[in-house]
């Protein structure tokens, strides 16, 4: 069986093209776990994964434990708020501490972009990038590859809008380079100050107008806007906001007859997706949520095995 | 006589010289300079194919003494500075207690004067505190011994506050050195602002948040008369401001810094926190731009920025990492064999940027061969195969973002008021 030859999961760019088929075509077998009676394979029996996580997080936290659990690994769960990490260690005597117990995997969420490419360079154990900063959040994209290629059999052509909040968005950036890589026209579109800059050297095509970026689109992925943008004069309310990229039954009319609708969560309703919009046949939502459990045991079986290899000079 | 500098290369630009020749020293000063010297000296060193200068001055170091010894001292500091070629160093005010007060400028030149291994010039700060609010006591610092006014790390951000310190400097003739930038246009970002932060997801520094207080300090510079000098300039647009305003004959200098000139934000993928500095690395455009320059004049001083953090302080994520690599120690390899000996510059322009121009800036009466001058000498050997390795620095860090790079040329004697004080 082909395998991830990666030390470390720690961006969509340093996965090759057949690297990304190995984990959906892996996700996709997966998935049957799921609907066994007994939701378990001993596939990762006997190794250990520490789940390190410095930012709240339920949706990515409980995916990540539930892939784990159906794997049959064992299983630490070490949050910033009860850790010592509250009483001033630094990140990297955290990850020494974690790394004498020896695990075969460390799973990290952290504020700080780089944080897990920090601990790749120290630790003998496969780090599992679960979201950096504004960096990336490589499962993410994975799981919305998969959830598209299941609806529409394919990527390579399709129009993908990524609208909302591109600058401050882990996802937009993970997502715009994962889709690019796979052969789909990628539009990324928000207001101009909430663009960053050169965001057309990942991959996509940019656009201020929610129309143009909706025009004839195959897949709409709606980014959460943290409302409190607006005081620091991103723009300038959440209802203009609304009115100028809010995804509405109305503008979904400019998308292709068969559009699908998707989020990372969670989900501002009223902010940037309408509730009739985020609620209708076409919306992927719930698939993505489902589809994340096998993305990331696909990671995770992938990836056992290769503690100890070489990191990768990666970004 | 003390000693002879035999048959050395002399290239002194305050002189138009250029030729070998014998360097004589007695009692601290230059004794005389010619092609042949017939007195014999107790001392006389053989320096045929090495160069020798005047005493390289570094406009920009940071000594952390008085507050952070953990991180250097003005011993250690200055024992880098000799290692890496340099007799005189003017240090940064923003240490602990800040140096706003004729009794911390005191302190550093007494503790110079015990510890110091070459020249010490303390730079005193604008405002009291750094905190850009009210004058510090300008002509009580002066009267101790400051040879410039600066708030770096900390840059004035009030117009009003900077022109009234432009017009106080007047009365003693004192630089600004202003580290430019708007603080709320840099917002908090720790990189260069373009594609790889994009890229990497690190906040970024807009550029045009330096570009913006390099045309302030230009146009009140204009209006008062005041000297200005821009710290660590690392745009091509900052440099088209400085080279407008000296059109216009604005009193108006600037420096760079060697890594400004040799390293992009590209190097900051991989999120080494060596590479992490305020003013941050730039593209490949402006350091082109820098490079042109340093080449034609428009640029007066390389200065090393020379910041010195424990390597507690700088093994932390990005984001959380303070800015700033120490410098001392490499500037003057890198420039021999990145720019002297790809013959981008000359040596005689190397030696006014790293001499001549450092000495006119902070009116030091130093940075000249002529006759009677203090003997500070720097002696280079453009042959010497040099590896950086941060093990071996004399500098209480360790921060650098060149280690392991192979370069031919480097320092091989440092020599201060006649006395060697580094030889190879």
């Amino acid at each position: 069986m082909a395998s991830l030859t990666h030390k470390d999961l720690l961006g969509i760019e340093q996965l090759s093209v057949d690297d990304v088929e190995l984990v959906l075509d892996t996700a996709a077998a997966l998935k049957e776990v799921a609907d066994r009676p007994v939701k378990k394979v001993p596939t990762l029996r006997g190794k250990t994964v520490i789940n390190l996580f410095f930012e709240p997080s339920t949706r990515t936290r409980s995916s990540f434990e539930l892939a784990e659990k159906r794997l049959s690994a064992d299983i630490l769960n070490f949050a910033a708020s009860t850790s010592s990490v509250s009483k001033g260690e630094t990140l990297l005597d955290t990850a020494r501490n974690l790394e004498s117990m020896a695990p075969d995997m460390i799973v990290i969420r952290h504020p700080s972009a780089g944080a897990p490419h920090l601990l790749s360079r120290e630790c003998r154990s496969s780090i599992i990038n679960a979201g950096d900063g504004m960096h990336e959040h490589p499962t993410q994209a994975l799981l919305d590859a998969l959830t598209v290629r299941e609806v529409k059999g394919g990527i390579s052509g399709l129009k993908i809008a990524i609208i909302g909040d591109v600058a401050h968005s882990r996802v937009a950036r993970s997502d715009t380079i994962l889709f690019s890589k796979l052969g789909a026209e990628v539009w990324a579109c928000s207001p101009p100050t909430l663009m960053p800059w050169d965001f057309c050297r990942l991959g996509a095509r940019i656009t201020g107008h929610i129309e143009e970026a909706l025009d004839s689109a195959d897949v709409v992925m709606m980014l959460r806007v943290q409302t409190e943008r607006q005081h620091e004069a991103f723009f300038p309310s959440t209802r203009e906001y609304f009115n100028f990229y809010g995804l509405t039954r109305e503008r979904m009319k400019l998308a292709k007859e068969d559009t699908v609708v998707m989020h990372p969560g969670p989900m501002n309703r009223g902010v940037e997706i309408d509730s009739d919009v985020a609620d209708a046949p076409w919306s992927l939502i719930l698939n993505q949520v489902a589809n994340g459990v096998a993305v990331r045991m696909a990671i995770l079986y992938l990836l056992s095995g290769n503690a100890g290899l070489r990191p990768r000079r990666v970004r | 006589m003390q000693f002879i500098l035999r048959q050395g290369t002399v290239v002194d630009p305050s002189r138009k010289m250029r030729r070998v020749a014998d360097v004589a020293i007695d009692e601290g000063r230059i004794a005389e300079v010619a092609p042949r010297i017939r007195k014999k000296a107790r001392k006389e060193i053989d320096a045929r194919g090495l160069v020798v200068a005047p005493g390289f001055i570094d406009l920009h170091v940071h000594l952390r003494e008085p507050g952070r010894e953990d991180a250097e001292t003005i011993a250690t500091g200055t024992a880098a500075a000799a290692r890496g070629g340099f007799t005189a160093v003017a240090c940064m005010p923003n240490t602990q207690p800040v140096n706003d007060s004729e009794a911390v400028t005191a302190f550093i030149l007494e503790r110079a004067r015990a510890a110091a291994r070459v020249a010490v010039y303390p730079i005193g700060a604008i405002t009291k505190g750094s905190r850009g609010e009210t004058l510090s006591e300008i002509g009580e610092m002066h009267r101790a011994g400051i040879v410039a006014l600066s708030d770096d790390g900390h840059p004035v951000q009030n117009s009003q506050i900077m022109r009234r310190a432009m017009e106080y400097s007047l009365l003693f003739d004192l630089p600004i050195i202003d580290h430019c930038e708007d603080r709320d246009l840099a917002s908090g970002g720790c990189m260069n602002e373009g594609y790889y932060s994009t890229l990497l997801g690190l906040r970024g520094m807009n550029p045009a948040a330096e570009e913006l207080h390099v045309a302030r300090d230009a146009i009140l510079a204009r209006q008062t008369g005041a000297r200005v000098h821009i710290a660590h300039l690392s745009t091509r647009r900052s440099l088209e401001f400085v080279r407008r305003a000296r059109r216009d004959k604005v009193r108006i200098t600037c420096e760079v810094t060697p890594h400004h000139l040799l390293l992009t934000d590209a190097a900051v993928a991989g999120y080494s926190t060596n590479t992490k500095m305020n003013p941050p690395l730039r593209t490949d455009d402006d350091i082109e731009a820098l490079a042109a320059g340093l080449a034609s004049g428009a640029i007066d001083a390389i200065a090393t920025d020379h910041a010195p953090h424990n390597i507690n302080d700088k093994m932390l994520e990005f984001d959380r990492a303070p800015f700033g690599i120490v410098g001392l120690e490499t500037a003057v390899s890198l420039i021999l064999d990145r720019f002297v000996r790809t013959e981008r510059i000359s040596l005689d322009r190397m030696v006014e940027l790293f001499s001549t121009n450092p000495a006119r800036i902070l009116k030091l009466e130093r940075g000249t061969l002529a006759d009677g001058a203090w003997a500070d000498v720097t002696v280079l050997d453009p042959e010497q195969k040099v590896e950086v390795r941060s093990s071996e620095f004399l500098s209480r860090s360790r921060n650098t973002p060149f280690e392991g790079w192979k370069l031919v040329g480097g320092p091989a004697m440092t020599i201060v008021k006649g006395k060697v004080v580094w030889t190879v």
